[in-house]
């Protein structure tokens, strides 16, 4: 209610009444989606995307901790979404709200539950010290989409990321020796498979269906539908949680529209990360040729445990 | 290790269920007095009680809308309610989501037209959580807003589907919702045949998502009627008690 995007009657009509025709206001054909852009931060693990006018920006951190106590070799992954202000004047601080809380749940579902994510990998010690990752979120500017951007952002973050490479030595024999970047590089993640989001929206009846809805769309919808797939046909998660009720043949339909158009993301993120990752050889050759006792910007994260021995 | 067998080969269940067999149903209508409407709903082992308060004032002016009833959701799972007494925080983020979705689904199914300016609020406490806690608590509110004689749009029927040892089983309880298989929420619009809610859960091929929607499907179908039963025994009850 509170986070409802205010929309006159009139231009309402307009909406549906054009896509009785086929015809969306900013000129898409129904299952058309918006342009895509990835841009990788400066730090690894720190990615932008802009679909259309929605912007999302995802940071990842690691530190490690100590493991749930009935999980004692497998890393911890914490998602947080916060929905800045600034992105749409729905948007108020303070406590998440009820659609913050949705799309920090699609995603844990689709990134953490459908094992995309290797969580074993992420162990150090057993029972003692693990990898605890923290993706936070952020929602630069809501136009419609939110979850399409945020998974892809997150996605195109965490294979991105490069957590350092660690050790076990030292005197013990059971200290964890974290290693600068200078001195080993980092290494990235495993992620096994890439689950990434498309949202339908349902006009009237629910007759009316269009992939990747803008904030005007969003606003003249009478529901929608989240439907997260990997480029394998396999599906990760679906969220359709009330607004108007559909028929079978339409529910299969729309995800099987969805499944195509990840492939097509796929392929892009895929064009993107294979981008960055010739960047960052590239820097990798600047900076080795550069002094090795250089402190220099730790792009690494835990920034404090670099070059200790943590017991 | 020892692999856990779901499905024995005599193709029965862990509690000797076929993969296509329901939990037993039970339902009492107005089970307590409070609210205006209430419903107690089991499904084998998992007990919830939902209690209907409204159409009634709006508790907070900013949730009052001038052409629909504003629908408000709790949902919480007492202490007592698993196998280990756990505290449970309001707003945590599990019963937030559960709660929300809830909302939405109902907020669907009532005709909310018809009560403008007011606020219908459902209580969902889980007393026994032996898995699809959330869906029996959907079909405890449906039927405690048919008590409440709230109008709807059709029914709403919820039920849990999941895939373990390459067959799609219906109506998982606990262990078989653990099992670490994936987990298919779905609730039905029964006359209009129209899907209102679906959630999944953990990785599934597309083909064998069909087949466990099917499932799902007829499952809910099978509630349906008996939801449906159950409303007309009790306006025949209370007819007979009024007159």
């Amino acid at each position: 209610m509170k986070d409802e995007f205010l929309i006159s009657s009139n231009e309402k009509e307009f909406i549906i009444k054009a896509l009785e025709s086929e015809q969306r206001v900013d000129g898409r054909r129904p299952f058309d989606v918006r342009k895509l852009n990835v841009k990788f931060g400066p730090d690894d693990g720190a990615v932008e995307v802009q679909l259309g006018q929605t912007r999302v920006a995802v940071v990842v951190t690691a530190d490690l901790s100590e493991p749930y106590g009935d999980r004692p070799n497998e890393g911890t992954i914490n998602f947080a979404v916060e929905f800045s202000p600034m992105a749409s004047p729905a948007f108020e601080t303070g406590r998440p709200s009820e659609d913050a809380v949705e799309v920090v749940r699609v995603l844990e579902r689709s990134l953490r539950e459908s094992g995309a994510i290797d969580t074993e990998a992420l162990c150090v010690l057993a029972g003692r010290k693990v990898w605890n990752l923290k993706v936070i979120v952020h929602i630069l500017d809501h136009g419609g989409a939110l979850l399409d951007t945020a998974s892809m952002a997150v996605l195109a973050a965490l294979v991105s990321m490069r957590v350092p490479d660690v050790s076990i030595g030292g005197e013990t024999g059971q200290e964890v020796i974290v290693h600068p970047p200078q001195v080993k590089e980092p290494v990235p993640l495993n992620i096994h498979h890439l689950p990434l989001a498309i949202t339908l929206a349902f006009f009237g009846d629910g007759e009316l269906v269009v992939v990747d809805p803008s904030m005007k769309e969003e606003a003249a919808m009478s529901g929608s539908m989240t439907v997260c797939l990997n480029p394998h046909e396999e599906l990760c998660t679906v969220q359709k949680g009330g607004g108007v009720a559909i028929s079978p043949a339409q529910l299969m339909r729309c995800i099987r529209i969805a499944a195509a158009k990840v492939k097509d993301r796929a392929l892009q993120l895929k064009e993107y990360l294979a981008a960055n990752d010739q960047a960052r050889q590239e820097k990798r050759i600047k900076r080795r040729s550069a002094a090795p006792e250089e402190q220099g910007a730790a792009t690494v994260v835990g920034a404090s445990e670099v070059g200790k021995v943590v017991k | 290790m020892n692999r856990m067998e779901f499905l024995s080969p005599e193709g029965l269940r862990l509690d000797g269920r076929r993969p296509r067999e329901l939990r037993q149903l039970r339902c009492k209508m107005a089970p307590v007095d409070s609210g205006d409407g209430s419903a107690f709903f089991e499904m084998g082992n998992s007990k919830v009680l939902a209690v209907v308060y409204g159409p009634r004032e709006p508790a907070q002016r900013g949730q009052l809308q001038q052409d629909r009833a504003t629908v408000t959701c709790d949902y919480s799972m007492s202490s007592f309610s698993t196998g280990e007494r756990r505290k449970r925080m309001k707003g945590d983020r599990r019963s937030t989501e559960a709660a929300l979705v809830l909302r939405q689904t109902l907020e669907s199914a009532i005709l909310t037209e018809l009560y403008p300016r007011t606020q219908i609020h459902i209580c969902i406490q889980v007393l026994q959580a032996d898995g699809g806690q959330q869906a029996v608590g959907l079909n405890a509110a449906v039927m405690a807003l048919v008590e409440a004689g709230i109008a709807l749009r059709d029914l709403v029927a919820c039920s849990t589907c999941g895939y373990l040892d390459a067959t799609p089983l219906l109506d998982l309880n606990y262990t078989e919702d653990g099992g670490g298989g994936p987990n298919v929420q779905l609730a039905l619009h029964p006359a209009l045949d129209k899907v209102v809610l679906l959630q999944t859960e953990d990785r599934l091929r597309l083909e064998v998502f069909e087949q466990v929607l099917d499932l799902a499907m007829d499952g809910c179908r099978t509630i349906a009627r008996f939801m449906k039963e159950t409303a007309v025994a009790h306006a025949k009850e209370l007819a007979v008690a009024r007159a």
